[in-house]
């Protein structure tokens, strides 16, 4: 028989019949498990939805403790905000109340222009989806350790969440929600490679589309290609176009100009939100009145 | 039965005294538990915008299986990485894969190498969980992130320095596991 440093294994298990055969046995449940791993991987990048069931029912049992751990987020939140607010506490008030003062007359022009708009469409006959809200959920958990960016809800099926939904904060745009569970949803940020948002700036007709880029910030590349009119500190808007994701949300605020668009940070950061809300799919409906149309000729 | 150890300070730690001993179960039952556990992490309080975590449950893995070779079996990858990608937001068998290439790779490194000591330790379970980045930032790159190396740089760092501690918590569930639970009647 060759000597152990010729037969690797024999070294670690002796001439045992049995311990070789053990060892054995268990490289081929590893190597088996590997393989299993390998098949279940390309099933799931053909088809991704394939597993869904069991990240849902996963993510179902998971959601007591995703739900403790958002309140403690929020709760830990608000102190330091209290200890910071301490610094500056004199001048920062004072310029915070003239600010507030701008911004809730502001506010109120809003509401004016909105609901001026609400008739205008009204007249031209134009219907729309109304905005309100399917269902209000906190976030309970995101996938931190993937370059993957996707986050979880502590809403599902059981409270009228489907796929596709959009999901906003009090701030801005978070996401869409990729798959529902019962009492959980997945929810791809914005912020995700794969996921795109027809935006455009807030000033003028200039439209493009958002990108995520897995670090926190999306890529703007414009429609039409010129001169470039994007500048620093521009607020970019959801344009509706498509569908999906209802108009005049705010997504993003440039952050670098580049030949063909610019590099945005997100406005309403996913850490940030208590409460988001899940909005159902918009779809551009315009239909002219039926009883102008004999009028007309 | 022989009461191995008794009479000597210091050694026989975890024999067995006058009506305790140890529990099999939870003796077997804790690394199992620490790494399911550690895929649970994402719902933690993070939400983050980027990858900031390192990947906990693969680094306990890689601790357990570095400090206490023989307790976790050769197949423990494919269960373990089975419950991480229910969690993770990788693509599903991602985590089977590299779990099970991991367990199988640091037992090829194991009789590669000579000494083993605390650097060493540390030295392999750097190039491995480099590795398992790396791979796992390009499977999910194919199912529809972005590829971007870049991206897994601060987790990479974060994951190495976090090591030792890590080896740490697993040296405190060790003792844990061995504690003397269970009455005799």
């Amino acid at each position: 028989m060759a000597p152990p440093q010729n037969r690797p294994g024999l070294s670690r298990t002796g001439f045992s019949k049995k311990a070789q055969f053990g060892l054995f046995t268990s490289y081929v449940a590893a190597i088996s498990g590997a393989a299993l791993g390998l098949v279940l991987l390309i099933v799931s990048l053909l088809n991704p939805t394939t597993f869904a069931f069991a990240r849902n029912a996963a993510a179902d049992a998971a959601e007591p403790a995703g739900q403790i751990s958002a309140t403690t987020r929020t709760g830990g939140k608000s102190v330091i905000d209290v200890i910071s607010g301490y610094i500056e506490a004199g001048s920062k008030n004072a310029r915070l109340r003239e600010e507030l003062a701008i911004a809730r007359s502001r506010l109120v022009e809003a509401a004016a222009v909105e609901s001026e708009n609400r008739r205008l469409k009204a007249l031209l006959g134009v219907r729309e989806t109304d905005g309100k809200p399917v269902a209000a959920a906190r976030l309970i958990g995101s996938t931190s350790a993937s370059t993957r960016r996707f986050a979880l809800i502590s809403a599902g099926r059981r409270d009228g969440v489907r796929e596709g939904q959009p999901v906003r904060s009090a701030t801005g745009l978070v996401g869409r929600v990729l798959e529902a569970g019962n009492r959980t949803a997945r929810v791809l940020l914005i912020t995700d490679g794969a996921s795109v948002v027809p935006v455009r700036r807030v000033k003028g007709d200039i439209a493009g589309f958002a990108q995520g880029q897995s670090d926190g910030t999306l890529v703007i590349r414009l429609i039409d290609l010129g001169i470039n009119p994007l500048k620093k500190g521009d607020v970019l808007v959801t344009s509706g176009s498509g569908g999906l994701y209802r108009p005049n949300v705010p997504v993003a605020t440039i952050a670098n100009v580049t030949r063909d668009g610019g590099i945005a940070r997100i406005i309403s950061d996913p850490a940030a939100s208590e409460f988001v809300v899940i909005e159902p799919i918009w779809q551009p409906i315009t239909e002219l009145r039926a009883s102008d149309a004999p009028q007309a000729e | 039965m022989a009461l191995i150890g008794d009479r000597l300070p210091g050694s026989g730690l975890f024999a067995r005294r006058i009506n305790r001993a140890p529990s099999t179960m939870l003796a077997t039952a804790v690394p199992w538990l620490n790494i399911a556990l550690a895929s649970l992490l994402p719902m933690s309080p993070v939400i983050a915008s980027a990858p900031v975590l390192p990947p906990l449950a693969f680094m306990f893995l890689i601790g357990w299986r570095l400090l206490r070779p023989g307790m976790l079996p050769l197949w423990a990858g494919a269960p373990l990485g089975l419950i991480d990608d229910l969690y993770s937001g990788q693509p599903f068998g991602s985590g089977v894969l590299l779990f099970s290439l991991a367990m199988i790779g640091l037992e090829q490194i194991d009789g590669w190498l000579r000494w083993r000591g605390f650097w060493q330790d540390w030295l392999v379970a750097t190039v491995v969980i480099g590795a398992y980045l790396m791979l796992a930032h390009f499977i999910a790159a194919f199912a529809g992130g972005t590829l971007n190396p870049v991206l897994i740089v601060p987790q990479f760092l974060l994951a190495f320095i976090l090591f030792p501690l890590l080896t740490r918590v697993i040296a405190i569930l060790d003792l844990l596991r061995l504690a003397r639970v269970k009455v005799l009647a």
